[in-house]
């Protein structure tokens, strides 16, 4: 029963990896940058619903649609203002340029918001119980594992039957060829950004539900690892980067409870760089081979 | 014969030594002067670590142009075995500066073997697929090394890898007068601070040497070819991995040996102070200063190492300048309206300062 | 130069003058007729696609042979079987003898065959010397700490191959832009410098991905005749990619002919000329009757 409740924690865990890196390889995806600033953004998206929600006093679900407004509109100012005079830059200077966006970020949290940390207020609270009260599991888990699948679900769908989302495949395919077929390039980076954003808001204040305390620096870590989980899945592919975030929570919760706290991020990505060298392009990556 | 071309390599690597020399030169006679406060004097060795860090780094970003996110990993090795070394070997040797220079050979030794197992993985990877590896292992080793407890006594060396953290530097057992080195989480307490300036330019200058020279053999350019063009250096014969391999494990034990003399500069030293953003850091230092460009990485040490201490007088704002500095340039540097504005600006002042020189 | 061509073969004390029955071309100058090059039963597939097939060729030890057919024949993934950038699903490929099955790409390039791309592949950003420069890492002989420590051993070896990096670029025309990058060089004078650049590794085998891809008639005029000095000069064997005709038909002493991935002739220029199946290859079923 103990190993059932470490798998529901680690599930939703998972589940909120999962959401931050959907967004991370759609953006890997079409802009092929390490956007280091994304976990950043999921910071920031925990403040303001965090602000909405003690401030303005807005229900929950209203607080967490406003910090996706908000995010979404940062993302698009941060695609325009910084990355896309790097368009056509070697990849290592947009990469430094992000993670001065994220330096930005961080700091300029730190200003506004100071460096102690928030109590978050979880966006719903209460637990189920199970099996005569042996499982506990939190409605927070169960919101954030059918935010993801929805998610997840409604994500394909865009990109599988949409116009915009066959866009923005065609933009992750070949730049080049997609402009020279009329679609605007530009603009489809700036959706791919503001859909990677507002995704990060939602993980934000699921991840601040989940786990109560905001810093400037919350972000960081999460990023990253949903950065793993999206090379675990296999880059650019979104049940990939789904099943990666999952494996990932799953990983994480269960080296937790039953190897070393110590040591849980150290299993996760020994576990990515086993994979790796197994598939090179992830599990559910396609391999390229250079041409001769 | 080309022989031009290679005397004004040859004279570029020298300008490189002499600036060092010279910037040296100066800053002993400042400090010796009492011109320096404690605030200044105390950058000194940091600085003169981060520079090999930086050096360092540009040979495996810069010249074999793969992307490391993980070198803080191995200054991290180095920093650690440094520290293991000189305080175990305290009571075998007095000599301080002995100690010193045992400490980082030893550092960069253990940094090159992980660096080897590293990169057996790591090398066989590409792009952003390498780098998201070396961020991984980087992360791996200050976890390990979280998790040591390391003593010393009169009957030698007592380890303890603490797993589950039950563990307390009580369990080393130790014998009367026996010292505890490195204390788990807290990381390397008490130990006795024997880094020097004059040791730091040492190394900064063997740093110099290995990474100049290297680079103008033959194994450097192969290192190079590797670089350009993967598969036209297999098809001239040079075998890929080998030289890899070569570059890494040379970039991480030069890490450590920077990395040894860091961790002899402070009496506390945690492991977490080697984290990914550690490693950004030099990264910074290495785009900024220009890939392969080994003079680029020293000055843009020192000028981003210094700017946030110059900065302390904006306090709280200072990290914020930092990023929008960071952005701001590589912007100008980069895009390429911008670019060809300044190149621009920079033609038109060549060609003024060129009539001068004509007129004159 | 043969000296450390025959240690490599591990010829010195083994006679392999032992004349064999030949079906292949041997060029009457070679005093050895072993082949330099045997491919037998050679062929890849990918996924379920048979990319090569069947392909048996021997080569003299300096012929200067052709290996022509239509777009998409598979003649670029016999230098990519040759080199080993792709490993063979079946047969053997003997080089000098050897059996080339467990080398690499570089294996393969020291025990003597170099190449050239279809797609230049230069080290654009470094010089035209250090392009030939890096083809002659492996005649050089200082160690790591050599280098670093720039030992006796470095200056004599360093001296001795920049030395004959440019001898290499005069032999092209290109020592007067030894110091220029290599990217900044014209097409046609890149085409040189990849050549020069095989050659430096000092092969016995060239093997040629269509050098005269995007030159003009007097430059490939040119490139023929140094085709054939090349072959003169180092006594060499040279197989060539080629799609202008009138090169392959005046300098190669045998061709064949790649169709969908199967060899369908072989024999000199004559005989392709006149062959029915080739004809057909290239123009179809009707060109064929007209």
């Amino acid at each position: 029963m103990k190993f059932l409740a470490y798998l529901v924690s680690g599930i939703s865990l998972g589940s909120i990896y999962a959401i931050i890196a959907l967004g991370y390889t759609m953006v890997y995806g079409i802009a092929k940058m390490l956007n280091f600033a994304h976990g950043d953004v999921i910071m920031v998206g925990g403040y303001i619903s965090f602000l909405a929600a003690t401030n303005l006093g807005l229900p929950a679900l209203l607080s967490v649609l406003v910090a996706m407004a908000f995010c979404t509109v940062l993302g698009i100012l941060i695609e325009g203002l910084a990355y896309r005079p790097l368009r056509s830059a070697p990849s290592l200077a947009v990469l430094i340029t992000a993670i001065g966006v994220s330096y930005f970020l961080q700091n300029a949290a730190l200003l506004i918001f100071g460096a102690n940390p928030k109590a978050y207020t979880p966006v719903v609270s209460g637990t189920l119980k199970l099996f005569d009260g042996q499982l506990s599991i939190s409605y927070v888990s169960i919101v954030t594992v059918v935010c993801c699948v929805v998610i997840m679900l409604a994500l394909t769908a865009f990109t599988g039957k949409t116009r915009m989302g066959k866009a923005m495949r065609a933009c992750s395919e070949d730049k080049g060829a997609a402009q020279l077929m009329g679609i605007n390039v530009n603009r489809t980076i700036s959706l791919t950004f503001a859909i990677g954003s507002a995704l990060a808001a939602v993980a934000g204040a699921l991840l601040c539900s989940f786990s109560p305390t905001l810093m400037p620096t919350t972000g960081s870590m999460p990023g990253i690892k949903a950065f793993t989980a999206a090379v675990f899945g296999g880059i650019g592919s979104i049940p990939g980067a789904f099943i990666g975030g999952i494996l990932l929570g799953v990983i994480e919760a269960l080296s937790r409870a039953y190897i070393s706290t110590q040591l849980s991020n150290s299993i996760v990505f020994a576990v990515l760089i086993i994979i790796l060298l197994v598939r090179p392009a992830g599990l559910m990556g396609k391999r390229t081979q250079e041409k001769v | 014969m080309n022989m031009k071309r290679y005397f004004k390599d040859a004279r570029a690597d020298l300008l490189t030594y002499a600036g060092v020399i010279i910037a040296f030169l100066v800053i002993s006679a400042l400090k010796s002067n009492g011109m320096l406060n404690r605030s200044q004097t105390g950058l000194l060795v940091p600085i003169c670590c981060y520079i090999v860090m930086a050096v360092s780094l540009n040979l495996t970003v810069g010249i074999l142009g793969d992307l490391s996110l993980g070198h803080a990993g191995f200054m991290s090795v180095g920093a650690f075995s440094g520290v293991i070394t000189a305080m175990g070997l305290m009571n075998v040797i007095p000599s301080a500066p002995m100690r010193l220079a045992l400490a980082m050979v030893v550092g960069a030794l253990c940094a090159a073997i992980v660096g080897f197992l590293v990169g057996i993985p790591v090398l066989r990877l590409n792009g952003d697929y390498l780098a998201i590896v070396t961020l991984a292992f980087g992360e791996i080793i200050k976890e390990l090394i979280t998790c040591l407890i390391v003593g010393v006594d009169s009957k030698g060396l007592h380890v303890i890898f603490n797993v589950n953290g039950s563990k307390t530097a009580n369990d080393l057992t130790l014998l009367d007068g026996g010292r505890i080195i490195i204390k788990g989480a807290q990381g390397a307490t008490g130990t006795k601070t024997i880094a020097t300036f004059t040791a730091g330019f040492i190394l900064i200058m063997i740093t110099l040497v290995i990474v100049q020279n290297l680079v103008r053999s033959r194994h450097g350019r192969a290192i190079m070819a590797v670089r350009d063009n993967r598969i036209a250096a297999d098809s001239v014969g040079i075998p890929v991995t080998k030289y890899k391999m070569m570059a890494f494990v040379t970039s991480a034990s030069l890490a450590g040996a920077a990395g040894a003399l860091f961790g002899l500069n402070y009496s506390n030293l945690a492991a977490a102070k080697f984290d990914f953003n550690t490693s950004i850091l030099v990264l910074v230092f290495v785009v900024l200063g220009g890939l392969g460009n080994i003079w680029g990485s020293i000055i843009a040490t020192v000028i981003l190492y210094i700017l946030p201490e110059a900065l302390r007088g904006f306090s709280t704002y200072r990290m914020l300048i930092y990023a929008i500095v960071l952005i701001v340039v590589m912007l100008t540097t980069n895009n390429p309206i911008l670019k060809n504005y300044f190149a621009s600006l920079r033609s038109k002042f060549g060609k003024s300062r060129e009539k001068e020189a004509s007129a004159s | 130069m043969s000296e450390s061509k025959k240690r490599r073969a591990g010829l010195e004390s083994v006679s392999p003058v032992v004349p064999v029955q030949t079906t292949y071309y041997v060029p009457e100058r070679d005093v050895d007729k072993s082949p330099i090059l045997q491919c037998i039963n050679l062929g890849i597939s990918f996924g379920g696609l048979k990319a090569v097939e069947d392909f048996n060729l021997t080569l003299g030890r300096t012929e200067i042979a052709g290996l022509i057919g239509p777009n998409g024949a598979g003649k670029t993934t016999i230098f990519n079987l040759l080199t080993k950038v792709y490993q063979p699903t079946h047969g053997t490929i003997l080089l000098d003898g050897r059996d080339t099955a467990n080398m690499t790409t570089a294996q393969v390039n020291r025990a003597g065959i170099a190449r050239t791309f279809q797609n230049i592949r230069l080290f654009h950003n470094q010089t035209v010397a250090d392009n030939v420069l890096i083809g002659l890492h492996n005649e050089m002989d200082y160690g790591m700490l050599g280098g670093i420590l720039r030992l006796p051993g470095y200056w004599r070896a360093e001296k001795i191959a920049r030395n004959r990096a440019m001898e290499y670029l005069a032999l092209f025309h290109l020592d007067q832009h030894a110091d220029e990058l290599a990217g900044s060089l014209p097409y046609g004078a890149q085409r040189r410098l990849e050549i020069a650049r095989a050659l430096a590794t000092n092969p016995s085998l060239l093997l040629l991905d269509e050098p005269a891809a995007g030159m003009n008639p007097s430059e490939t005029a040119e490139l023929m005749e140094n085709i054939v000095k090349i072959r003169d000069t180092f006594h060499i064997a040279i197989l060539l990619i080629e799609h202008d005709m009138s090169l392959v038909m005046n300098i190669c002493e045998g061709i064949a002919v790649l169709n969908f991935g199967r060899l369908i002739a072989k024999g000199n220029a004559e005989a392709i000329r006149n062959d029915p199946t080739v004809v057909e290859a290239y123009l179809g079923r009707k060109g064929a009757k007209e």
